[in-house]
């Protein structure tokens, strides 16, 4: 059964009495690579929660085309601060398999493949606390990938990597894509999100101000906040 | 976790289950401090094959164990509270053994001045009149209670003494510390003062008044109230603590060259 | 001073002559405390686990009691053990009072608390780790609780640490429920209240260090043993 489309209608986070994020309505389909910007503490991180359904709503509704707790399985979720387990690298990233009663063996082996694949072969055995931002990003992907997701979301994935770890991850990620991994991810790189994306959500004061396609969005910004964003200027 | 615990329960039990067949006898401090226990129960299991477990208690405790069922019988010297004991139907009933001595230790210095006292009454109202400080166990014992009944009869008011009265609510040895750090006067039994380490500046100043005298009595728990009591092995050990053998253990057993126990039992 | 230093002496007599009451002692207050220990542990590790990972109503106040018990005084525990143990309290057909297993269920009511209370200081911090990460994988409660177990098992260890600490020298409540019936019941906190009772502070003494020697072994044992479990590195 396909998760898709996702439907939200009036969905609305508030905490302490301050909307963060909505009323958000929004339709999004099958396929496609979603790029979520604007400036900072516009509520890209509670949007994408939000849509992850890790969010507590407070209004509206927002529905997957299935139950949610098997739209969750079939998601993952890759934290702006990844979370580091407190276990070697390996066995971080084998842990969504054991999840699922994987037989330990086999969630090793695959894992250790995995970490391969993401260029952390040397450090399976080293303890996940001791890697590099670069490598916590490329473990945290690792871990959200060996359950194969249907949908990745993604937090500012290369928000605090350099260059050659930005691209590495971005080479990681359109391979995904070409597999047909659904991804919505936010970022505050206009040249990533122009190289990754097939759409662009743009959010600011916790509303989708804009969505469009990503050339669209890039060639023509439909609003003047859209546009003083794309030149680099202080938007409200 | 239930098997678990199951097996603490079992492993629990196997630790006494070396002995063919133990009981529980609640005695008081008084009686183990003395010492004695460490003849007699050896030679018990050695007689009868019987492993006597002494729960070492105040007399007050020791009845509240029988009265609860929570050992096999008693083996106390208060002869009220044993009485009290038995009308209330806990226990069978009461067998005298033997008896020993109260004594009154004080500071080497004497200060009150008892040494040369005619009786026990007469020391204790010296003491009193000297406010001499005096520790008392305080604790409900059966020492304690013959402490209070030996004050009446000199004709004195606990109730009215000023703080040179220590009630320190502790066993005998503890208060035989308290009395050492304190220099101060205290009745204790004769068995526990001499097996007692930690003298100081004490020594024994009175002792020989026979209203001092000390008897202990056996009571065996009711199975009547309490079915489950190894009314058996209450019965061995009686007719064990009452025999020649006994007699001759306890009279013959001595601290420092001196006596302690007179067996007083009757056939 | 000569107290503490006939005390050493004896202390050393005893262990270099492996005095056969000494060890018989040893090996029970050892039995039962690491039994209570162990029981605690099964109760306090998942308890501080699940009020960690649960907002449930009486969370804080569950917390509160936890961290009230704590303070509990030993010979509270002994006192109400040994009534609810009494051949003519309502487990008394069980017939466990002035035994090890009521020494053990003691030691258990005291150490739970601490234990749990220790533990759910270590594993809330961890929880607030991983919360975003389990969230969104879906995972069950059960699942949950075990990641935090055994990611947090360092903590845990520790939190068990302090609880051998209390268990092993405790001596009001096993006095109580235990009745130092030697053979029996006698450990080396109450053969110490024993010994001073008789004024001997020597061998009370000489006890004593022997009770700290054992406690500094066992930690050290511990700590060693997790420190050889390479992959348990954290
Ligand atoms: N739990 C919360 N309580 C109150 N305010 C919050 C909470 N979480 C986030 N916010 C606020 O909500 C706004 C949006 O946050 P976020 O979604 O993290 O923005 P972005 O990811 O776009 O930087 C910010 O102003 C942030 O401070
Ligand atoms: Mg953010």
């Amino acid at each position: 059964m396909t998760m898709f489309p996702l439907i939200a209608k009036g969905a609305t986070v508030r905490r302490r009495g301050k909307v963060l994020v909505g009323p958000v309505d929004l339709t999004l389909g099958q396929t496609g690579t979603t790029m979520v910007i604007g400036p900072n503490g516009a509520g890209k991180t509670t949007l994408l929660k939000l849509l992850h359904c890790i969010e507590r709503m407070n209004g509206g509704t927002l529905d997957w085309a299935c139950p949610v707790a098997e739209a969750q399985q079939r998601q993952a979720f890759v934290f702006q601060t990844p979370v580091m387990l407190r276990r070697n690298v390996r066995d971080n990233i084998a842990y969504p398999l054991l999840l699922t009663k994987t037989p330990r063996a086999e969630a090793r082996a695959r894992a250790e493949d995995w970490a391969g694949r993401v260029g952390l072969g040397d450090a399976v055995m080293r303890p996940a606390h001791l890697l590099s931002g670069g490598e916590r990003q490329k473990l945290a992907l690792a871990r959200a990938l060996i359950r194969a997701p249907e949908v990745l979301f993604l937090d500012e994935p290369c928000a605090s990597l350099d260059g050659r770890a930005t691209r590495e991850i971005e080479e990681i990620l359109l391979g995904v894509a070409a597999r047909g991994t659904r991804i919505i991810m936010s970022t505050h790189n206009m040249g990533q999100a122009q190289r990754l994306g097939s759409e662009v959500i743009f959010v600011l004061g916790g509303r989708i101000h804009e969505y469009s396609p990503a050339q669209d969005f890039f060639a023509e910004p439909q609003t003047e906040q859209a546009r003083a964003f794309l030149r680099g200027d202080i938007v409200e | 976790m239930k098997n678990y615990f199951m097996g603490l329960a079992v492993s629990a039990l196997m630790v006494g289950a070396a002995a063919a067949e133990e009981m529980k006898l609640a005695v008081t401090t008084s009686f183990h401090n003395s010492g004695l226990s460490e003849i007699l129960l050896p030679a018990i299991k050695e007689d009868l094959g019987l492993e006597v477990q002494l729960l070492v208690v105040g007399t007050g405790q020791a009845l509240r164990l029988g009265a609860a069922g929570d050992v096999d019988a008693i083996l106390v010297h208060s002869r009220k509270a044993e009485e009290a004991f038995l009308a209330d139907g806990n226990g069978t009933h009461r067998r005298e053994i033997m008896y020993n001595d109260f004594v009154f230790i004080g500071p080497v210095a004497d200060t009150a001045g008892i040494k040369d006292a005619q009786t026990a009454a007469e020391a204790l109202s010296q003491i009193a009149a000297t406010e001499a400080i005096f520790v008392s166990r305080g604790d409900d014992s059966g020492t304690h209670k013959k402490e209070l009944s030996l004050w009446s009869a000199a004709g004195q008011t606990v109730d009215d003494f000023g703080d040179w009265y220590r009630a320190v609510g502790a066993g005998m040895g503890a208060a035989l510390n308290t009395a050492a750090g304190m220099d101060a006067y205290i009745i204790a039994d004769r068995a526990s003062w001499l097996n007692f380490h930690n003298k100081g500046g004490l020594s024994l100043l009175f002792s020989g008044d026979p209203v001092l005298f000390n008897q202990y009595a056996y009571i065996p728990v009711s199975p009547e109230k309490h079915t489950h009591v190894n009314k058996d092995a209450a019965q061995k050990l009686e007719d064990w603590l009452v025999s020649g053998r006994a007699k001759q253990l306890i009279d013959a057993y001595e601290i420092n060259g001196e006596a302690l126990f007179v067996f007083n039992a009757k056939e | 001073m000569t107290d503490i230093w006939s005390g050493l002496t004896q202390a050393f007599w005893l262990l270099a002559t492996l005095d056969a009451d000494l060890v018989e002692i040893t090996l029970r207050s050892l039995k039962v405390t690491l039994s209570a220990l162990a029981v605690a542990s099964l109760i306090a590790f998942p308890l501080a686990a699940l009020i960690s990972v649960r907002r449930f109503r009486l969370r804080r106040f569950t917390i509160s009691v936890l961290n009230a018990l704590m303070g509990l005084p030993p010979v509270v525990v002994g006192l109400v053990v040994y009534v609810l143990l009494s051949r003519s309290g309502p487990f008394g057909v069980l017939g466990l009072l002035f035994t090890p297993t009521a020494m053990i269920i003691a030691q258990v009511i005291i150490v739970v608390p601490l234990i749990a209370s220790i533990a759910h200081q270590s594993l809330r911090e961890l929880w607030s780790d991983y919360h975003d990460l389990l969230i969104s994988m879906n995972t069950t409660k059960r699942q949950r609780i075990q990641t935090l177990l055994w990611d947090g098992r360092r903590a845990l260890l520790t939190a068990a640490l302090a609880g051998f600490g209390r268990a092993i020298g405790e001596v009001g409540a096993i006095m109580i429920v235990g009745g130092n019936i030697d053979h029996a019941t006698r450990v080396l906190t109450t053969a110490i209240a024993l010994e001073t009772g008789k004024g001997d502070f020597a061998l009370a003494l000489g006890l004593g260090f022997v009770l700290i020697a054992m406690a500094l072994f066992v930690n050290l044992m511990i700590h060693w043993l997790s420190h050889t479990e390479s992959e348990g590195r954290w």
